[in-house]
């Protein structure tokens, strides 16, 4: 929103203040400055003429040679504008003078010099483009500065919206000029408005039903006789530098009366309304709105009507039908509150967003109608005393928002702030900005204003925002706070993803990537890998990104092809959420994954078993306990019927690891080897940390004892060694892998260490045990071999 | 005639000299000095030998017996030496220049940033906490004070999801929880990642990073919140840094504001980096509106408290001068490996 200060200044007198430093503290007190333009400083030397003659140019049919009438003396130019007649005013550039975008000098047009140039609006900065010149009022005076006339020199600030979304009073110039007589200490001036109880012997403008859920109040006032069309310059003027073109009076007051009190106003012609109603429509049907376009309108659109018949859509926008045209002379003046939340939905149901609607989606005070009324007939009677008003100001005014007192110490201002601000100070902030103070012996018993009632100011705290934004936070101390200190836990998932991420990281070279929450339809398309049936986003942009992840390669394996080629070797990983379907409640089951994706040239066993030692060594590592791997059915597109594990810790499955299917690798890269793993963090955060129990080394040599085993390709290192761990002797203290070969059958040697405590152990002590054990082997077919 | 002993030690230099690897020495030791050695063999002429002389004799036998031995010992060590040399010489000589082939991994930049301010905030005892990324309407909203209808939730365009849930706008969806399990006192620091239903560019992302700070305690007020905010910018940056605030409007904070630092490529006399203000708009903070310290479980009479939502992705961005927010999921390893510790 622009905000002219010439405006501002019709109700605070900032004289001998530096505007652009008052601006400034604008932004540090009430809302954020975007931009400041210094306009009008071009025009220099523009005066008022008259047209005393024209004459057709000699070479073009579309110019003319005009003789101009500037008081002292007459001048003549060169002119292209359509609408030049004699007798009118106009403003005049004499050779010399200055426009928004050149100094005028002699120029020849179509062979004739001219030196001057009448100016239309554009030329003067307050039209983006114009047809004609600018016509001048018929006593303006002749050789007069139109700078001395008119307020073209103006200091105008753009406002970013956003930072107005709370405070409904501030889309008005009056109320921002309230936060200057705050901010500059300044007396606001009252605004000057027409007394509406002198109309009150006159009829009512005929209202019918009246919405009573979804319009606050509805007030008519009608006024006929109107004569002039045209704004005066000054309004034209201040309507372009905030945004708006002059149209015609009627259109301007509702425009200049909005950019002033924040309440949008509709001009109705008269011959287009009888019985006025604000309700909504059983059955959806075709509007066209004053812009010309056809809208839908649904039982849920709150609408104008006149008899019955929709004549606009309730606070965004009038309808053709009723519009201000050029005879008008006549008009109903509509001044309505509407419900925020009802014109919100409305507009963007049609897609129209305007000027009105933006303001009433601010939930405006209702209050404001009569104020409005009161200050466009004051404004149109300024401009036509000819206007009459025929109606009395006719109001229906169905909801009112309560007085809101507020009640608080000087004790809880200090507290919120952290410093002393005077009883004085706080009465004088709160009552420039329109609050009703009592003070008693730093007690404060405070009234919101209505304007600051609607939703924004409701509690003891929102005043001291008021409070201290006005005395401005440039002026606070920097203090740390006296709270006690207390040692504070980490969080066992956040302890265990930085050690897992540290890990991955500096000890096995992996890569951490982000990825999305859903699944990409078409990467995962290209990789055969089919969607998953889960939680979807209801309203994505994207329509093959709907559906969330239920693991984390739906998006680490699109990663890893895409950065195939990015060396022989590599892997990446994630630590983010997946959503394993719904809980029993309904909500989502997401749970925090580490998923890891790798792909290698090396062989495909080598690459897996690393992968397999790795997340071992980081969960002994962090948990002090060796996870178990177990062969398990895939249950992933991408894993590998032969190679699908899972990861086992504590006796509890946290995690999966697997060589990729060949139809999934084929499609990410055909040479090389690739395994994945996903680990349950929130899962393996339950699971404790192994108690270090001290072992003792035994003073005493142990022995060890080397098996061969001849097995059955299929026979895993697990088989020929679990009967040990199943029926473990006291003195077994470890078994490993001496060597393994594998040609037509499986040959495996296994060492035994068994060591006691107290004794020098002989072979013959442990043979004993071996043979039970070996026994329990042969059973299945797993036996020593035969030299 | 028994050989001399003369004789002997000549021949014995003789083969010495023609000896050249470990058993030829070997041999020769065992030749001359072995129980059935040369050497040992002239103490049996002893009976040869006048009484008076054998002394003498004994004496001679001895040295020559040092002498071949001390002989063989110099000759192997010299040959071992010969040897060392030349095996040294046929050492190859590796090229340091190779690549290596232990790869290098690499964080996130998120994962730096992130655990550079959250070790600021715990070395301030700050619980680090951590938070789902689906939520309900409840605690990203109501909770929030941000009732049904409110313009807020038009500025957020949030995702809903097909169970009624919705993936959290803002870090502040956490806010209820965590005062729920901590009660008052309380202070506690949450990142997480946050979703807009927004198109993407440059500088858009529908899913980011945001760390959400919040302070309750007896007395907390807005001085306390400018130090802190002030602190912990200043130890993020590096240097000290200037900080303002600005009213700004959001639902679950009263007095709300837009924290403004000073801006590090001009040094406040402004540029275009920060539209000729000196400042650049960095996070919005605010104390704690007491509906939301309410649905916390807190009492108002007694606590208050401070919020404010950091952009660890725009931190990121400003930190590594990353220009296109797009890079930070893209998973390019390209671009995303060189962020090591």
């Amino acid at each position: 929103m622009n905000v002219s200060m010439n405006w501002i200044s019709d109700y605070v007198d900032l004289s001998g203040l530096d505007i652009d430093d008052l601006i400034h503290r604008f932004t540090l007190s009430t809302a954020e400055v975007e931009d400041v333009y210094h306009l009008g400083t071009e025009i220099n030397g523009v005066v008022v003429a008259e047209i005393t003659k024209i004459e057709e140019h000699p070479n073009s049919k579309k110019l003319h040679l005009l003789e101009l009438d500037l008081g002292d003396h007459t001048d003549r130019c060169v002119c292209g504008a359509p609408n030049v007649r004699v007798g009118m005013r106009v403003p005049f550039a004499p050779f010399g003078a200055s426009v928004v975008g050149m100094t005028i000098g002699e120029a020849t047009i179509a062979g004739v010099v001219s030196r001057g140039m009448c100016c239309s609006a554009a030329e003067l900065g307050i039209a983006d483009s114009s047809s004609g010149l600018l016509e001048l009022p018929e006593d303006a005076p002749l050789g007069k500065q139109i700078k001395e006339l008119y307020a073209f020199e103006d200091t105008v600030f753009e406002v970013d919206n956003k930072s107005l979304t709370n405070r409904p009073d501030l889309w008005g110039h009056y109320g921002i000029a309230r936060e200057f007589s705050a901010i500059a200490k300044r007396p606001l001036k009252p605004l000057d408005l027409d007394d509406l109880t002198k109309y009150d012997a006159l009829d009512p403008v005929p209202l019918g039903f009246i919405d009573p859920e979804l319009c606050y109040r509805y007030s008519a006032i009608r006024a006929d006789h109107i004569q002039k069309t045209v704004s005066p310059i000054d309004m034209q003027i201040r309507l372009y530098y905030c945004g708006m073109r002059a149209i015609s009076l009627l259109a301007d007051l509702t425009n200049y009366v909005m950019l002033e009190l924040g309440q949008p106003t509709h001009a109705f012609d008269s011959r287009m309304v009888g019985t006025i109603g604000v309700q909504r429509f059983p059955e959806t049907f075709a509007f066209k709105t004053l812009d010309g376009t056809e809208r839908k309108i649904d039982p849920e659109t709150l609408m104008i009507t006149s008899d019955n018949h929709p004549v606009a859509v309730a606070g965004v926008m009038g309808g053709e039908n009723s519009e201000i045209v050029a005879d008008t002379d006549s008009v109903t003046l509509e001044c309505a509150t509407f419900s925020a939340v009802s014109v919100r939905k409305t507009s963007s149901r049609i897609g129209l967003r305007t000027d009105a609607s933006m303001r009433y989606e601010k939930t405006l005070d209702p209050e404001l109608c009569a104020v409005a009324a009161g200050r466009f007939l004051k404004l149109l009677k300024g401009i036509d005393p000819e206007a009459k008003v025929v109606s009395r100001y006719t109001d229906c005014y169905q909801y009112h928002y309560p007085q809101i007192e507020l009640h608080f110490t000087k004790a809880f201002v200090d507290r919120y702030t952290g410093i002393d601000i005077a009883d004085a100070q706080i009465n004088d902030t709160l009552s420039r900005l329109g609050f009703d103070v009592t003070e008693d012996n730093s007690v404060f018993d405070v009234k919101v204003p209505s304007w600051r009632a609607t939703k924004d100011v409701t509690i003891p705290a929102d005043v001291i925002e008021e409070i201290t934004r006005i005395y401005g936070y440039d002026n606070f101390n920097i203090e740390t706070t006296m709270s006690a200190l207390r040692p504070v836990k980490p969080l066992q998932v956040k302890a265990d993803e930085a050690a897992v991420k540290d890990a991955l990281v500096k000890t096995f070279g992996l890569h951490e990537v982000h990825t999305y929450l859903w699944c990409d339809a078409k990467k995962l398309s290209d990789l055969k890998i089919p969607l998953p049936e889960n939680v979807r986003l209801l309203n994505g942009m994207n329509p093959d990104a709907t559906i969330l992840r239920t693991a984390m390669m739906h998006t680490l394996l699109p990663v890893l092809k895409e950065n195939r080629f990015y060396a022989p070797s590599f892997g990446v990983f994630e630590i983010g959420r997946t959503v394993k379907g719904q809980k029993p409640d309904g909500t989502a089951n997401e749970r925090r994954t580490l998923g890891v994706a790798l792909l290698s040239h090396d062989k495909e066993r080598t690459v897996f078993l690393s992968a397999r030692d790795m997340i071992a060594s980081i969960l002994f590592d962090i948990r002090r306990q060796h996870p178990t791997f177990e062969r398990v059915e895939p249950i992933n597109a991408w894993e590998h019927p032969a190679n699908t594990a899972a990861i086992i810790l504590d006796g509890k499955t946290i995690g999966t690891i697997s060589t990729v299917h060949p139809e999934v690798a084929a499609e990410i890269d055909k040479k090389a080897s690739l395994v994945t793993l996903e680990l349950d963090m929130d899962s393996l955060a339950e699971i404790k940390e192994a108690d270090l129990k001290y072992r003792e080394a035994s003073r005493f040599p142990g022995i060890d004892i080397d098996l061969s085993f001849v097995v059955d390709k299929d026979v895993t290192f697990r088989d020929v060694t679990g009967p040990f761990f199943e029926d473990r002797d006291e003195t077994l203290i470890g078994i490993s892998l001496v060597d393994i070969y594998e040609a037509d059958v499986k040959s495996m040697t296994i060492r035994l260490s068994f060591v006691s405590p107290n004794k020098t152990l002989q072979k013959a002590e442990v043979q004993a045990y071996i043979d039970r054990i070996l026994k329990v082997l042969a059973e299945k077919n797993i036996r020593l071999r035969t030299v | 005639m028994a050989i001399t002993m003369e004789e002997l030690r000549k021949q014995f230099y003789e083969h010495l000299q023609q000896a050249n690897a470990a058993e030829a020495f070997e041999e020769l030791r065992v030749r001359y000095l072995g129980k059935k050695g040369e050497v040992t063999g002239l103490l049996k002429n002893m009976g040869a030998i006048a009484p008076e002389m054998r002394k003498e004799y004994g004496a001679k036998v001895n040295a020559l017996k040092e002498e071949v031995e001390a002989s063989i010992k110099s000759r192997i060590e010299e040959a071992h030496a010969k040897e060392l040399e030349m095996r040294i010489a046929a050492t190859e000589r590796y090229d340091l220049s190779l690549p290596s082939t232990l790869s290098e991994g690499s964080y996130h930049p998120i994962t730096l940033v992130q655990r550079e301010v959250e070790q600021i905030f715990a070395s301030m005892g700050f619980a680090i906490e951590d938070y789902d990324e689906i939520v309900d309407d409840y605690h990203c909203f109501e909770a929030l004070n941000i009732p049904k209808h409110h313009p807020a939730r038009d500025m957020q365009d949030t995702y809903y999801l097909s169970n009624g849930q919705l993936l959290k706008t803002h870090t502040s969806a956490a806010q209820n929880a965590i005062m729920h399990k901590y009660g008052a006192p309380l202070r506690a620091i949450f990142p997480g990642r946050c979703f807009r239903n927004e198109s993407t560019d440059a500088c858009h992302e529908n899913t980011f990073f945001q760390m959400e700070g919040i302070m309750i305690d007896e007395n907390i007020s807005i001085s306390n919140l400018i130090y802190f905010m002030k602190t912990m910018l200043s130890e993020v940056f590096q240097r000290d840094v200037k900080v303002r605030l600005r009213p700004g409007f959001f639902p679950f904070v009263e007095p709300g504001f837009e924290l403004d630092i000073s801006c590090a490529i001009c040094g406040g006399k402004g540029c275009p980096s920060c539209k000729n203000s000196g400042w650049l708009e960095l996070c919005p903070c605010g104390m704690i509106h007491p509906n939301v310290l309410k649905a916390g479980g807190i009492d108002t009479d007694r606590y208050t408290g401070f919020a404010f939502g950091l952009g660890l992705t725009r931190l990121a961005m400003m930190k590594y001068g990353i220009k296109d927010i797009r890079d930070l999921n893209s998973g390019n390893l390209r671009a995303l490996d060189q962020f090591v510790k």
